[in-house]
């Protein structure tokens, strides 16, 4: 496995006079362009080995998880007494053990979704701004303070939501109660509770996507090729339609890659969502009440304290985020590959 | 209608860098005129400011007055976009947008100027294609992506582009120095055409091209580097490869510097 380019000889009858460089045929002796060894070819076999052994390795632990997670997940689900998918109740600890998903996993889509409605369109504006509109001095300190947002320890956000973000919110459901509550969604069952809720959850979790979103489709802004805009200038485009003709097309996928990875973080945080939302085991979808939980913080609060099934039950919920995440990012790809020709990836 | 550029006193600078020094020509409605010089002498500097591109370089300024007909270019109440949309611009290397289709491409500048009726778009993106030879290669696979041609045919989807929304002015900045022969030999006969509808301005670095395509010939030079380039003198493209009235245009011409 040396040289694997050596065995790769023409097809069988393909004029065999026409020899390879590396002396396939032995009767030629060693010509001085056969592999001597020091041609850095030892050098090419052991990176592609790393390098493939690299990415073996990724696909193993992906499926060791995944099995692992199976597993588990299966004994549970059998010592159910509910249905996983349809109960929304969490009692692993009662007789009959009754637990199922439906509602941790709605509250876990429910604050993602809040999360990205905010999160995304702000992201862009201020990649935007930092990319096109701000001068230099400006743009360069944002792009700190942006940076500076992902370093801060979800646990610092979870108390600012829980102690600074939840009592000012009263005044803001009310309004959205008021003039929105028509809609369903910011309708209140309680006006003037608490608002410990997954809205208030969602935009805790907007602020902690904010700088992944804006970090990865700045990088993306600034790689559009200064000839398309200049071509959309040409043609008369003001600034804001150079950036709509030219901008975020190209940067169309790389947008899409960005908010998945926004998403992820949503779907997954724990820490910020225990501590701000006080957790109950229903489907509620006026997403201002104080209600529902999501499948991390399900996980992370009731870890310690269960054993057996219990924990057996944590980890088929655990086996739905994968698979939710799996799903989002499949979209995602799809999404992505659907105008792959028109990218503009080789431009 | 094709329109006359009558240039005075321009001083381009990009920050404290003067690129080109008191330019002053004029440039006759329905003719192509040449502008030659070694690199660096500022001619596509001066080109751009023609439809105002310099100034979107930061930093970069103009001074000076650039009369389209009756209208100065850079008056006090004069929208840059709008001068965009009457002068219209060809770029070195073909830029199509590489996320629209052939069409998309053509209609771009339509859309911008908020032109949204089917019919009139698809009449303009074949008068356009036709008008840039391109129509015949192409008219099958107006939906595919524009980044998919040959660089000759980006080149002309280009021109398409830029005559779709009926500039007056067209401006080429060494349109085909990117291409091969047979490319560049497709763009010139274009040039020919489109000069009976366009005043064309052609920046170029090929001598035998600008003998071929232009009427007039504009000789740019620059006294060494760091220097703004200057306007050595402007002709028919006859005379200037003739018989030039400035030694400068004759030693380049002829091959001694440059």
């Amino acid at each position: 496995m040396e040289t694997p380019r050596d065995t790769s000889a023409p097809p069988s009858g393909q004029q065999p006079s026409s020899s390879n460089l590396a002396g396939a045929s032995p009767q030629r002796g060693r010509s001085s362009l056969s592999d001597t060894g020091n041609t850095g070819r030892r050098g090419d076999a052991i990176f592609k080995f790393a390098s493939s052994g690299s990415g073996i390795a990724l696909l193993v632990i992906m499926a060791a998880i995944a099995a692992f997670l199976t597993v588990r997940a299966v004994s549970a689900i059998s010592a159910d007494h509910g249905n996983f998918l349809t109960t929304s109740d969490w009692q692993t600890q009662a007789d009959p053990i009754t637990f199922g998903i439906a509602a941790i996993a709605i509250g876990t889509i429910i604050s993602a979704v809040v999360a990205m409605v905010i999160a995304v369109p702000v992201s862009l504006g201020i990649a935007l701004f930092i990319s096109h509109y701000a001068p230099r001095r400006i743009a360069q300190a944002l792009g700190y303070v942006v940076d500076l947002l992902a370093a801060v320890p979800s646990i610092v956000f979870g108390l600012w939501g829980a102690l600074f973000l939840v009592p000012h919110m009263i005044g803001v459901n009310a309004w959205l109660n008021q003039y929105f509550g028509w809609t369903y969604i910011f309708h209140q069952n309680e006006p003037g509770t608490q608002p410990r809720s997954l809205f208030t959850v969602g935009i805790v979790l907007a602020i902690m996507i904010l700088p992944i979103i804006t970090a990865v489709s700045r990088e993306i802004f600034l790689q559009v090729p200064r000839a398309h805009e200049e071509a959309a200038l040409a043609l008369g485009a003001t600034r804001w339609e150079m950036i709509r003709t030219a901008v975020i097309p190209f940067g169309r996928s790389g947008i899409v890659s960005a908010s998945m990875l926004g998403l992820g973080r949503a779907l997954g945080e724990t820490m910020a969502v225990a501590t701000v939302l006080s957790p109950s085991y229903v489907i509620n979808l006026h997403i201002l009440d104080p209600a529902g939980s999501t499948i991390a913080q399900t996980i992370a609060n009731q870890f310690g304290e269960s054993q057996g099934v219990g924990r057996d039950a944590l980890i088929a919920a655990g086996l739905v985020l994968f698979v939710i995440t799996l799903l989002v990012n499949g979209a995602a790809r799809l999404i992505i590959a659907r105008r792959k020709e028109y990218s503009g990836a080789d431009a | 209608m094709a329109k006359r550029i009558d240039v005075s006193g321009l001083n381009a600078y990009y920050g404290n860098f003067r690129a080109v020094e008191d330019i002053s020509m004029t440039i006759e409605p329905r003719t192509v005129t040449a502008f030659i010089g070694p690199s660096g002498c500022g001619k596509s500097t001066f080109l751009r400011t023609l439809n105002r591109m310099h100034e979107v370089i930061p930093g970069a300024r103009v001074e000076g007055k650039v009369m389209l007909d009756d209208e100065n270019l850079y008056g006090a109440n004069i929208d840059p976009v709008a001068v965009r949309r009457t002068v219209g611009m060809v770029f070195q290397r073909p830029n199509p947008f590489p996320t629209m289709s052939i069409k998309e491409n053509v209609a771009a500048g339509l859309k911008l100027n908020g032109v949204r009726n089917k019919k009139v778009i698809d009449e303009a993106v074949e008068r356009s294609l036709r008008g840039a030879n391109l129509w015949n290669e192409v008219k099958d696979r107006l939906d595919k992506p524009g980044a998919g041609l040959s660089g000759g045919q980006q080149q002309r989807l280009c021109i398409a582009r830029a005559i779709a929304v009926e500039p007056r002015v067209l401006l080429m900045d060494e349109p085909c120095s990117a291409l091969d022969p047979i490319s560049t030999l497709a763009i010139e006969d274009l040039i020919g055409q489109l000069k009976e509808q366009f005043t064309i301005v052609i920046v170029t670095h090929n001598m035998q091209q600008a003998a071929r395509v232009s009427d007039r010939t504009a000789f740019f030079n620059l006294a060494g580097v760091g220097q703004p380039g200057r306007l050595i003198e402007i002709d028919s493209t006859e005379k200037i490869f003739s018989n030039p009235s400035v030694q400068a245009t004759e030693d380049y011409i002829s091959g001694r510097f440059g």
